[in-house]
């Protein structure tokens, strides 16, 4: 790792303008040239920057520390009722955070498994929203691929079996949050404040970036701002969320597959809204529009849930090696569906 | 001048003391001593732990915060030294397997693992007993669940999880006071 220079910002302008540059723009940088001169960016927990600065993946002159910033590390809720976590708020606050598991369990499931322990008592909610993708092709110096500004994504004809299953015609990779399965299921707004004091507020759904929209970013985040919070809408009384997740091993790593189902029933057991979000399926957060779209109107029970399962994959294109995903995914939602209108609690 | 370090780096991690321009003054209390000292901004904890305050049974393995080999607590919670700058715990409290046992005997954890047998080549042993340790410090009596969880981020190619389990259940007992532990 290349030395640099270190700050710490005291105010959130002051943090917003030492982000010369976003890290996915200093990561487009041609191997070999050291980086952007003077590139300066901003860290939280730094888990996935460190990783990319050790790779040389990233270098950077200039590392300004967000820890010090007030205000930026704590869960409120807001006047509405939804709840808002300051970026900074640890994965671990985040998962053992009585208002999050009271009122939005399955955020806390979802970030209880992300990780181990050690990484979780670092790792930062926006840091893990803005971790780069952990596809190896991307990770690995040595391929310059289609995402660091090469001209190929290595993925679609290669080693693929942890890659995308929707939307992988140009870049493979799947988006590495397994928060941000379930922050869009719940409708989540991203705020972001730039060096000018003003604050930019997206719904999350919208702030990931495909990679038709960009190959070479997994979100909107522009340089001179930074990520300070993410909003929860207030949940209707009744609403019901599941996420769940399968890895290739009970310790700890990133899903194969993982899914989140946020639904509000009437009193029949029939479903009003649905979200179906797939998370390691695609680029950015998949959502399953068939099967919302059967769910709604439905009464909740072992058919609707197989029926919007399969429609789920109807139109996945699997590349040569993760073909085992469709089966895998269609459990999983149908499950998620199940304990979702099972769980009078959730 | 970027070049030469980086090389010089890749041989062997940069130490402070020379007090150049590129260090900055840390004070970390480390083991309940509060220690002042020289480090580059891009030293990790782990480095400075091993290199500069010659704490070297925190153990650097991957590197990349996937084997939790370097776990010591901060401010009594565990991560990974690796994946934290030695700038970062400045100011914090960092307990490494060094300052875990008492003067005149070792940490019930300690004395669990030899006990059972839970280790066998040792590299990963230093840093499964900080993480066995801060679990029974916030959990007196945890369940197979708990331990699991609370080693999960663990690599050990020994294979001695089922002997870390058996151990850790046989120190939380001893530490409740339970004979039958």
């Amino acid at each position: 790792m290349r030395n640099f220079t270190w700050g710490q910002a005291q105010t959130v302008m002051d943090a917003a303008a030492a982000a010369s540059v976003t890290v996915a723009d200093a990561m487009l940088s041609p191997p070999n040239t050291n980086g952007q001169a003077g590139a300066s960016i901003v860290k939280a927990g730094g888990i996935d920057l460190l990783d990319l600065l050790k790779e040389k993946l990233l270098t950077a002159d200039r590392i300004t520390s967000l820890k010090e910033l007030p205000g930026l590390d704590v869960i409120t809720r807001t006047e509405d009722g939804g709840l808002r976590i300051g970026a900074a708020v640890t994965l671990a606050n985040l998962a053992r955070s009585p208002l999050v598991l009271r009122h939005y369990p399955a955020l806390a499931n979802a970030t209880a498994h992300a990780a181990s322990p050690q990484i979780r008592n670092v790792a930062t909610l926006g840091g893990n929203l803005l971790q780069r993708p952990r596809c190896w092709y991307f990770r690995a110096a040595e391929y310059r691929c289609l995402r660091k500004g090469g001209g190929h994504c290595f993925a679609i004809h290669g080693e693929n079996q942890y890659h995308a299953i929707f939307d992988n015609q140009l870049c493979a990779i799947v988006h590495p949050s397994t928060a941000a399965t379930v922050l869009v299921a719940l409708g989540a707004i991203v705020e972001c404040a730039d060096a000018m004091g003003a604050a930019r507020r997206v719904r999350l759904e919208d702030f990931l970036v495909p990679p038709d929209e960009d190959v070479h970013r997994e979100n909107s985040l522009r340089a001179q701002e930074i990520l300070t919070a993410i909003e929860l809408p207030a949940l209707n009384p009744g609403t019901r969320m599941v996420h769940l997740k399968q890895g290739e091993t009970d310790s700890f790593d990133w899903p194969l597959a993982d899914v989140a189902i946020v639904f509000d029933l009437d009193a029949e057991r029939r479903c009003k809204r649905a979200a179906v979000i797939l998370g390691a399926a695609a680029p950015v957060p998949h959502r399953a529009k068939a099967a919302e779209a059967i769910l709604l109107g439905r009464i909740i029970d072992e058919e609707a849930a197989k029926d919007a399962a399969h429609a789920a994959l109807a139109d996945a294109t699997p590349l040569h090696k993760n073909g085992y995903k469709l089966p895998l995914f269609e459990t999983l939602i149908r499950r998620a569906i199940l304990r979702a209108a099972a769980d009078l609690h959730a | 001048m970027a070049e030469a370090n980086t090389a010089v780096s890749e041989q062997n991690v940069p130490f402070a003391g020379a007090g150049t321009a590129e260090t900055v003054q840390l004070m970390v209390t480390v083991n309940g001593v509060d220690r002042i000292f020289d480090a580059e901004p891009r030293t990790t904890l782990a480095e400075a732990l091993r290199g500069t305050l010659g704490l070297t049974g925190t153990k650097i393995a991957c590197d990349r915060g996937s084997c939790c080999a370097c776990t010591v607590l901060r401010d009594g919670l565990p991560v990974c030294s690796c994946m934290m700058l030695a700038i970062e715990a400045n100011g914090h409290s960092i307990t490494t397997i060094e300052g875990l046992a008492a003067p005149t005997a070792l940490h019930p954890v300690q004395t669990a693992f030899i006990e059972h047998d839970a280790l066998q080549c040792g590299f990963c042993t230093p840093g499964l007993v900080m993480s066995c340790a801060a679990l029974l410090e916030h959990n007196a009596n945890p369940d197979q669940e708990a331990i699991l969880d609370a080693i999960s981020g663990h690599f050990c190619r020994c294979g001695t999880y089922p002997h870390v389990m058996t151990a850790t259940l046989a120190a939380a007992a001893k530490m409740r006071g339970d004979d039958n532990g």
